[in-house]
């Protein structure tokens, strides 16, 4: 059943479109198809997912390790993985909150509200971050109070990381609500008519259905928070082993020309880009 | 009736709501409007001076022609794809479907320096045109290949599950009355996918327009040729011009937002197209 959940499709095989005189193309028409198609996958797809590992490895196995080994490695892959704790636990509260009262109960404007969960879909990243320094920044909105508090966001970590809640925002609840919505109402009411209370009829009836889903949208969420660069890099001021996250990192050592530190730091993410594709074809087979 | 019922039984409304429409107004709206609201503090001659400025509107030309060729190839070779997973076996299948989601999943300043190692002059695929003059990476067309590399999985991932629900009957029943296989394709099958294709090439020209990691390594940079519109709000970011950078911004946001209703419509469209085209109409 494809779309059971959010973006998953079942694998089928193509053996019904094949069989049928009404759906076969002709063996030259099928090459061309086939032919195009895959030459196209391996040039834009294939090709630049290998080149990540060749590039990373070009000078040797020392300089690799040496490159993923350093303090300032260590710091950026520190700062990588406290801005997805922060952003996913919180994101994922808000996805469960929203697909509950959206899928679970009828009201006004629940069209508009789908639509403003996406929005930061469509907001370029750069803006993302702008938004931030406009409300945050020297010259934002709270400039004056925080500075006289000396509390600092942009070019601080807590901009990071709010940059990073806003363009993971969408991720856990546009999985969630197509779900629930699917799932409907009955099983709860059912459990809350059999006594159970509301924490019991969410914990025990509703988050064992929806909990593929979920996951698929947490792995989601953890790969763009651990990816994004364009919001982060407008707020984090690249201080050097402060405030550069993985990507920044990679960006750093790129524009001072040492390309092989550069993509070695760049297969760390190539790696957990894989990791998260490998885990969402797990989902797929799993809720298939 | 088990609607009205569904809402007295089941709790949490309030609570959910209420913390959504907190948590959203934090987070996305009251920042968001930030920009609208310092954009008006602005004098219209100074606004007007900014986004209509020979660098920006150069800047508008790249971005918009970039996008939409990008978003066109996409829709070619989306289609392409989707059409040789749905309808045929192949080696190596299952790893090309889980693969197409790459984009998605790769940060973008990691495919914006491999695409630019890839295509510059020295590079595996660079080095197979500069014998013939073409310049690939940055250039204006290196801005291409970044976002056509950014934007396929948007098209093949709208079009892929329309087309493995589409009922075969459609198909069967052109051949019956005669209809060549091209003609079935052109005129039941691609009317079909019409919506979808529409939707797939919205999604992906609007993840083009503000895409900025993937392309700022390989686009070359140079003012008035190869400068993205999200390039212009950091380089005066950099500037400490921040009412430049919100003006350029309001330009880019009100794109978004006019984007995304249409993207709204055309899936609307595209699923009441779906709900009749697999029957579920009937049932």
């Amino acid at each position: 059943m494809s779309g059971m959940v959010g973006g998953i499709q079942a694998y089928q095989g193509a053996d019904i479109y094949e069989l049928s005189p009404a759906t076969r193309e002709p063996k030259w028409a099928r090459y061309t198809i086939l032919g195009l198609s895959l030459a196209f996958f391996a040039i834009f797809l294939l090709m630049p997912l290998l080149a990540v590992f060749v590039e990373a490895l070009r000078k040797g196995w020392d300089v690799y390790w040496q490159a993923i080994t350093h303090p300032d490695t260590g710091a950026a892959i520190r700062l990588t993985l406290l801005a997805a704790a922060i952003a996913i636990p919180l994101n994922l509260v808000f996805g469960v909150a929203a697909a509950w009262c959206i899928s679970k109960f009828e009201f006004r404007g629940k069209q508009l509200l789908i639509t403003l969960i996406d929005l930061p879909f469509s907001v370029s990243p750069v803006v993302a971050g702008l938004v931030y320094v406009l409300v945050f920044g020297a010259h934002g909105w709270f400039g004056e109070w925080l500075s006289e508090h000396n509390i600092k966001i942009i070019f601080a970590v807590p901009g990071i990381v709010l940059a990073t809640i806003f363009v993971t925002f969408p991720f856990v609840a546009r999985e969630l609500i197509p779900l629930m919505q699917a799932q409907g109402t009955d099983a709860e009411e059912a459990a809350v008519s059999l006594g159970a209370s509301g924490w019991q009829t969410f914990w025990r009836v509703t988050l064992p259905s929806i909990k593929w889903g979920l996951l698929y949208g947490v792995i989601l969420c953890n790969a763009r928070a651990m990816g994004e660069f364009g919001a982060v890099s407008v707020v984090s001021g690249h201080l050097r082993g402060q405030t550069t996250t993985l990507p920044l990192h990679v960006e750093i050592l790129y524009n001072e020309y040492q390309f092989a530190a550069a993509f070695a730091v760049a297969s760390l993410l190539a790696l957990l880009a894989l990791v998260t594709l490998g885990i969402k074809l797990f989902i797929e087979w799993r809720s298939a | 009736m088990a609607q009205t019922v569904g809402k007295r039984v089941l709790p949490g409304f309030g609570l959910s709501l209420g913390y959504t429409l907190v948590y959203l107004s934090l987070i996305v709206l009251i920042p968001l409007s930030a920009v609208f609201i310092n954009a008006a503090s602005m004098q219209w001659s100074e606004f007007w001076q900014v986004v209509s400025s020979p660098q920006v509107v150069a800047s508008y030309r790249v971005s918009f022609l970039t996008s939409l060729l990008a978003a066109l190839i996409n829709s070619f070779f989306g289609l392409l794809l989707a059409w040789s997973l749905v309808r045929y076996n192949f080696f190596g299948k299952r790893l090309v479907d889980a693969l197409i989601d790459l984009p998605f999943a790769l940060p973008t300043a990691v495919a914006g320096i491999t695409l630019s190692a890839l295509y510059a002059k020295n590079g595996w695929i660079g080095s197979l045109f500069a014998p013939l003059g073409i310049k690939l990476a940055f250039t204006p067309l290196g801005i291409l290949i970044a976002l056509t590399f950014i934007g396929l999985p948007f098209v093949v991932r709208t079009i892929q599950p329309v087309l493995q629900e589409l009922s075969l009957e459609f198909e069967e029943a052109a051949a019956t009355l005669g209809a060549s296989r091209w003609q079935a394709f052109s005129r039941v099958v691609l009317p079909a996918l019409l919506p979808a294709m529409l939707t797939g090439f919205a999604l992906a020209f609007a993840r083009a327009v503000g895409e900025y990691g993937s392309v700022i390594f390989i686009a070359g940079n140079v003012p008035m040729v190869s400068e993205i519109t999200p390039l212009l709000i950091i380089t005066r970011l950099e500037q400490f011009d921040v009412a430049g950078a919100t003006a350029i911004a309001t330009v880019m946001l009100i794109v978004s937002f006019s984007l995304l209703l249409i993207i709204n419509g055309l899936q609307h469209w595209a699923s009441n197209r779906k709900r009749y085209l697999t029957g579920e109409d009937l049932a």
